[in-house]
């Protein structure tokens, strides 16, 4: 009893300590969830400070910080200047990440496929529904393509991931523009949804004559082939975190208004086509100016600490003059009466 | 028996007269308990009607009625959802019923001893594992061997023109309304069968026995003894069954294919109405998108509570 009596104190002692390290709250998207859970746990046994992040999903991230529940809120797709202004929030980039189409085709291997944008709109649209199309076989004369059924899957959950993908159909097709739009979840012409990255994943695996869309951390812990997507200069790169990088640095970012910046379909011949990044959103004048900082201090070390974290997750590290571009922002951007509150050095 | 009205004050008594402090706080705590209730479930029809109001009035009927749900030109219509979930519901039903009405009478007239605590504990661990296990297992285990096994061979051997061939359309993959329906029939049994069981240990020996004595079959004895003893507890168990297998989210959600039109066949994708909201909530950033999807969420109760009375008024007024 004596023992029992011992251990809880103990533990109640132990939680009071936490309570006195600087906690700060955050909430939004589920995608750059697991490196902002690393950054956390580094960055927490450096300096003390406890970052909590939740992934509740873009959507929640956006509401609670509106709502000034968390002290920041995270989100895979960009708000418009307009919606920035209305609420007085500000948005800034943290990583990157591609998106990869995946088939299930008997005998395919990774990277052997080719196909371009519009193609993949019209397989989208239930436009073509073999895989031996004669628009498919012309790009791929070294594959002898079956009489199968094209299976489309898409993501059956609200998601920033389909948000990306249909933006980029979008972009390609203007009958996709048209009939459906870009969204994070849209009224799919065809195909069946499943839940999540690894639902996706799961149906494109179990169903042959399948096509699927998925971060590319999921092409890698998956046996599913990927298929190549013809970039802007009509180039065949591979989905890497490199191909991803060449993406962003073609990118115009310091004249992108609030940061909105489309990653999608960039110049360059190693550029890989779906390539989006994703954000922290703060308010641009906070009522709590130290928790604040605390927040860009954080993202701060881990623009500087996080790059190798963030490339053992899959993810693509920004560029280093973006990086140095938005920490020169956060001076002019969060203020309060006139004065910056985090100054990065 | 008679006598036992005058040591038993009434209910009204019991709650009004005064006794003891220690009584009078039993009381109000009991009885706050009870009013607790009352008020979250009236709280919850309130802010499901305010938060789901602007769908209603954008969309009226046709919320109803229009299988057309999307997000990006922001029109709403549920029939798809919805008629997905009575779909699914309804023949997870009746797979479970017979099912459970056979477990549950063996295990009260035939099973030997020795069986009868294994078969019972099986029935009642079923019911213990959470959904999102049901869900996992059905996705990876249960829509393959179901598209290989089923889908595949009925697809070949039917003609497509048949009303037969015509109900088993779909991409064979086993993500479609009948696997979710069998996954809900597997997590609704445990639960009809146990109560069943229990339902059936009521009937007294002696009139077990009697029927027996005149000479009945087990099965006679089942259908004409047993069953009519208990038939208005079976009912409460089914509109039970029904309802959790209303509400369920994550198996189906799994397995179901998530579209939102119309299903055309047992075969093809669909999507129910908790299953939509557990997809969309969180990524719902525009107004009437998070109206429509807790209109949804009233609509289901809507339906819950309809299957409720409609339990009430089968099993009627205890005389």
């Amino acid at each position: 009893m004596v023992k029992k009596i011992a251990a809880l104190i103990g533990f109640v002692s132990l939680l009071g300590s936490t309570a006195y390290a600087t906690t700060i709250s955050g909430a939004g998207a589920t995608f750059p969830a697991p490196v902002y859970g690393k950054w956390a746990n580094s960055y927490r046994s450096q300096t003390g400070v406890v970052i909590n992040y939740q992934p509740i999903g873009s959507g929640g991230g956006i509401k609670q910080i509106k709502a000034s529940t968390v002290d920041f809120g995270a989100s895979d797709k960009p708000l418009k200047v307009e919606e920035l202004s209305k609420d007085g929030l500000y948005q800034f980039p943290t990583v990157m990440g591609g998106i990869v189409p995946i088939i299930n085709l008997p005998g395919l291997r990774s990277g052997r496929l080719h196909l371009t944008g519009s193609i993949l709109a019209d397989i989208y649209l239930g436009k073509i529904t073999k895989w031996n199309d004669p628009r498919i076989a012309s790009i791929n004369p070294w594959l002898k393509l079956p009489p199968v059924p094209i299976t489309v899957v898409h993501r059956a959950d609200g998601s920033g991931t389909s948000f990306q993908f249909t933006s980029y159909l979008t972009l390609k097709s203007p009958e996709w523009a048209s009939r459906v739009g870009a969204s994070d979840a849209v009224q799919w012409p065809i195909g069946l949804g499943g839940k999540g990255n690894d639902g996706v994943a799961a149906f494109v695996k179990q169903t042959a004559g399948a096509i699927g869309y998925v971060e590319y951390a999921y092409t890698r812990q998956s046996t599913v082939p990927y298929a190549l997507i013809a970039n802007s200069e009509g180039r065949f790169p591979h989905p890497s975190t490199e191909s991803f990088k060449a993406a962003s640095a073609s990118a115009d970012w310091t004249h992108a208004a609030g940061n909105n910046i489309s990653l999608l379909d960039q110049k360059g011949s190693e550029s890989w086509p779906i390539v989006s990044t994703t954000y922290i959103l703060l308010h641009r004048t906070p009522s709590k100016p130290d928790t604040t900082a605390e927040i860009l201090k954080f993202f701060d070390w881990g623009y500087q600490n996080g790059d190798q974290d963030a490339l053992s997750l899959d993810y693509a590290p920004l560029p280093k003059e973006v990086k140095t571009f938005i920490r020169q922002q956060w001076k002019t951007e969060v203020q309060v009466n006139g004065k910056a509150v985090y100054s990065a050095r | 028996m008679s006598d036992s009205s005058l040591s038993q004050p009434s209910r009204s008594d019991r709650l009004f007269s005064s006794g003891s402090l220690g009584e009078m706080i039993f009381r109000s705590l009991c009885f706050s308990a009870a009013t607790l209730t009352l008020v979250a479930m009236a709280g919850i029809i309130v802010s499901l009607t305010i938060g789901g109001w602007p769908a209603f009035k954008a969309f009226g009927i046709n919320f109803f009625l229009s299988s057309e749900w999307n997000p990006v030109s922001e029109i709403y219509g549920a029939a798809g959802p919805i008629i997905g979930t009575l779909i699914t519901s309804f023949l997870a039903l009746l797979l479970a019923l017979p099912l459970a009405v056979g477990i549950s009478v063996f295990l009260v007239e035939f099973c030997p001893v020795i069986l009868a605590r294994p078969i019972a504990v099986a029935v009642e661990l079923l019911a213990g594992i959470p959904s999102i296990v049901y869900g996992m297992w059905g996705l990876f285990v249960l829509a393959p061997w179901f598209a290989h096994y089923i889908q595949f061979p009925l697809l070949m051997n039917l003609s497509s023109d048949s009303w037969l061939g015509k109900m088993v359309a779909g991409v064979p993959n086993g993500a479609n309304i009948l696997t979710a329906s069998l996954i809900l029939a597997i997590m609704i049994l445990p639960y009809m069968a146990s109560v069943f069981r229990e339902l059936f240990l009521t009937v007294p020996a002696q009139v077990r026995e009697a029927a027996y004595g005149l000479g009945a079959t087990p099965f006679e004895v089942v259908r004409s003894v047993i069953i009519p003893y208990v038939k208005r507890g079976l009912i409460g168990v089914i509109m039970l069954g029904l309802g959790r297998a209303l509400g369920e989210t994550m198996a189906v959600t799994f397995i179901i294919g998530n579209t939102h039109s119309l299903p055309h066949s047992l075969f093809d994708s669909g999507s129910t109405i908790a299953s939509t909201i557990a997809n969309e909530f969180t990524e719902a950033t525009s107004e009437m998108h998070s109206a429509a999807l807790t209109a949804l969420g009233l609509v289901l109760f809507m339906i819950t509570f309809l299957v409720l009375i409609l339990a009430r008024l089968l099993i009627g007024k205890r005389s």
